[in-house]
């Protein structure tokens, strides 16, 4: 497997500026995706679906064709489309309220149908757009805009992790967790992006990539706070590694 | 990563594109990068390259910036 | 070209006709009274090699249609009334992205669970939004079991021609019933429109988008004319109705569906007194017949709207005819049906 050397803009990311907040790890996890599918040459029969939250506008970012989804729903958007178009990719990009919040029946069925397509989770314990409000990814005692005593297991429950609930699901083929706070975590997360899109190619069935993800502003602190506190707290309830991989 | 070789490597930062959140500053090892109190027109404070002798291009500036602001030639 | 004749149930025409009109995806998921239609499509798509999916809930299914749509080829879900209103939230989301599809409702009886029998209180939700903001849905009443297999290549044809979800408002009665159709002995060809808005892969092209979402300044502003503007172009083009026996008509009826099938009887019934009883039978719930009963108030003396359900398309009746004549209503509800006599007592009475 290879990883690029090329430090330059990739084709599939249009030269648009994002609208992230200042140290957000989506524009990371945009030019990954961007260079993983520039890398494996399938930018032109590529079809992304954004989601509602933070990456709602990932249409006007990616260089290749985007639909819309409604909230939570890109899993059967993606059903949709993959099921009429088997031999065009198509990735769903999902944020934690997204993907584990609204959308749990969605992702779950398309997990379960061994859907071949390729999931980009973005998990940064909040929802970002809305103003940082407690997501099911939120961790313990963590204060959000709707937790605003820090999250109490009596009150909420605990931290959705989402690989490990669906590695029990026989339709699931890839399941992994990265991280993008550190270079060394950057370059592990294109790795395993560039895996779960060959599975794709290879029809190998459904991928999930979690992304741990920093959002400065919902933690109310500063990026490189951020980065910090993926690696001293975030990581220690959603560990980093392959938590299931059924492609070998 | 490439070692510092024949050719110097050349970063350039999009100072417009830049919002000045320093994580290339942060993950720079060799402090290529600096801050400055220069503002552009998004009202931010952009990264600039203080050193550039000592960069070896080994990419972590632009792994890490999440603008697309950083190009390493 | 050859036809032939055969008996059929409603919900199973209305697969044939989807069928015939180049379905390409059918997603759907179990409720009766429209099992039938999951059922029959889960064997056929499959064996022609098409897109059959039974989908973990409506509001996957919906959705599912939204992505086939988005990629240009043609899609459709069915459910019945419970259903419908999950679906509501991807049917404003097909409008708003102009992406055209397939809804059909074999209604049942409602609020709630209701229960399982034919009924027509889906009126509201079809034709006057249903879910949120400001748009339309083309709404086609079937009324018999062949127009469950004719109305399906019209609303794809609509469908695709205006860029809009289209919807079959059908009840567990039409669904249900067996009669005999008339269908073509082979399927005429599928009329396909260039769609160069779908999402096939950007090779050779600038990449597309499909969105719903306009949040400059202005932005949706000019997003929402532009939809009226379309709505307006339906209004003026696609207006489809029956009219029986309206000329010299004292009293016309108004009805829609399954309840105009049983008018039907009423009027034969009407006939053989020497009452003169005429019908206007709307097809298209949305856009909504309004010329004709404006027209038929210069000459009629009453409007007699005739639902299954409390009274909701009475109020687009009253609306169109605007208190030139009196417009009596005879509703209903539950899921119950009527008798043609019950209708034809009432109208003796006014």
């Amino acid at each position: 497997m290879s990883t690029s050397k090329k430090y330059k803009r990739p084709e599939s990311l249009q030269e648009t500026k994002h609208l992230y907040c200042a140290g957000c790890g989506h524009g990371i996890i945009h030019r990954l995706v961007a260079e993983v599918i520039d890398e494996l040459g399938v930018r032109e029969k590529t079809i992304g679906i954004a989601p509602v939250g933070c990456a709602v506008f990932a249409y006007d970012y990616f260089n290749f064709d985007v639909t819309e989804a409604p909230h939570g729903r890109p899993p059967a958007v993606a059903t949709g489309i993959k099921r009429v178009m088997p031999d065009h990719v198509v990735f769903t990009y999902q944020g934690d309220g997204d993907l584990a919040a609204i959308g749990t029946a969605e992702i779950i069925h398309a997990a379960n149908r061994g859907e071949n397509i390729t999931v980009i989770f973005v998990n940064n314990t909040n929802y970002g757009m809305t103003g940082g409000q407690m997501a099911p990814t939120t961790l313990i005692a963590q204060k959000t805009a709707t937790s605003p005593f820090g999250r109490s297991a009596a009150n909420e429950g605990y931290p959705i992790k989402v690989c490990e609930l669906l590695s029990s699901l026989e339709g699931t083929k890839f399941l992994a967790r990265v991280a993008v706070d550190k270079p060394g975590n950057v370059l592990q997360a294109k790795k395993t992006l560039l895996k779960a899109f060959q599975n794709q190619l290879d029809k190998k069935g459904f991928s999930l990539v979690e992304v741990l993800s920093m959002c400065p502003v919902g933690w109310g602190m500063t990026p490189q706070a951020a980065c910090k506190r993926i690696q001293e707290e975030v990581t220690k309830i959603f560990p980093l590694g392959v938590i299931k991989d059924l492609t070998v | 990563m490439e070692p510092a070789g024949k050719k110097k490597p050349i970063v350039i930062i999009d100072a417009e594109r830049c919002k000045g959140c320093e994580l290339c500053i942060v993950y720079c090892a060799r402090k290529v990068l600096g801050k400055t109190k220069n503002i552009n027109k998004a009202g931010y404070n952009p990264a600039v390259v203080a050193d550039p002798d000592k960069c070896t291009a080994c990419g972590f500036c632009y792994l890490m910036c999440p603008d697309n602001a950083i190009e390493i030639k | 070209m050859a036809n032939k004749k055969t008996l059929m149930e409603g919900n199973i025409a209305l697969c044939e006709g989807a069928i015939a009109a180049g379905c390409d995806a059918y997603f759907g998921y179990p409720i009766t009274p429209q099992n039938d239609v999951t059922g029959h499509m889960s064997r056929r798509m499959i064996e022609l090699k098409r897109v059959f999916l039974q989908a973990e809930s409506e509001i996957a299914a919906i959705n599912m249609v939204l992505g086939v749509a988005a990629t240009g080829k043609r899609a459709m879900t069915s459910s019945s009334s419970p259903g419908v209103s999950l679906k509501q939230e991807g049917i404003s989301y097909l409008a708003g992205c102009e992406l055209p599809a397939l809804i059909v409702n074999v209604q049942r009886g409602g609020p709630g669970l209701g229960n399982i029998t034919g009924s027509q209180s889906d009126y509201f939700q079809a034709v006057k939004g249903g879910g949120h903001g400001d748009y339309r849905v083309i709404t086609l009443a079937s009324a018999s079991v062949q127009e469950m297999y004719d109305m399906p290549q019209l609303a794809f044809e609509l469908a695709d021609k205006y860029r809009t979800p289209v919807m079959i408002l059908a009840d567990g009665y039409v669904g249900m019933m067996m009669e005999p159709i008339t269908m073509p002995e082979k399927a005429p060809e599928v009329k396909t429109v260039k769609k160069d808005w779908a999402l096939t892969g950007c090779a050779g092209r600038k990449p597309r988008k499909i969105l719903s979402l306009y949040m400059s300044d202005g932005l949706l502003e000019a997003h929402n004319r532009k939809l009226n503007e379309k709505y307006s172009l339906i209004k003026k083009n696609e207006v489809r109705y029956e009219a029986v026996n309206t000329e010299g008509a004292d009293i016309v009826i108004a009805a829609f569906g399954i309840a105009a099938k049983i008018c039907k009887s009423v009027l034969q019934m009407a006939q053989k007194d020497g009452l003169k009883v005429g019908m206007i039978r709307p097809i298209t719930l949305w856009p909504f017949p309004e010329q004709a009963f404006a027209d038929i108030a210069k000459t009629a003396k009453k409007i007699l709207v005739v639902e299954m359900n409390m009274g909701q398309m009475v109020e687009d009746v009253r609306l169109a005819v605007q208190g030139k004549i009196p417009v009596e209503f005879l509703g209903k509800p539950g899921g119950s049906i009527f008798s043609t006599e019950e209708i034809y007592e009432h109208i003796k009475k006014i």
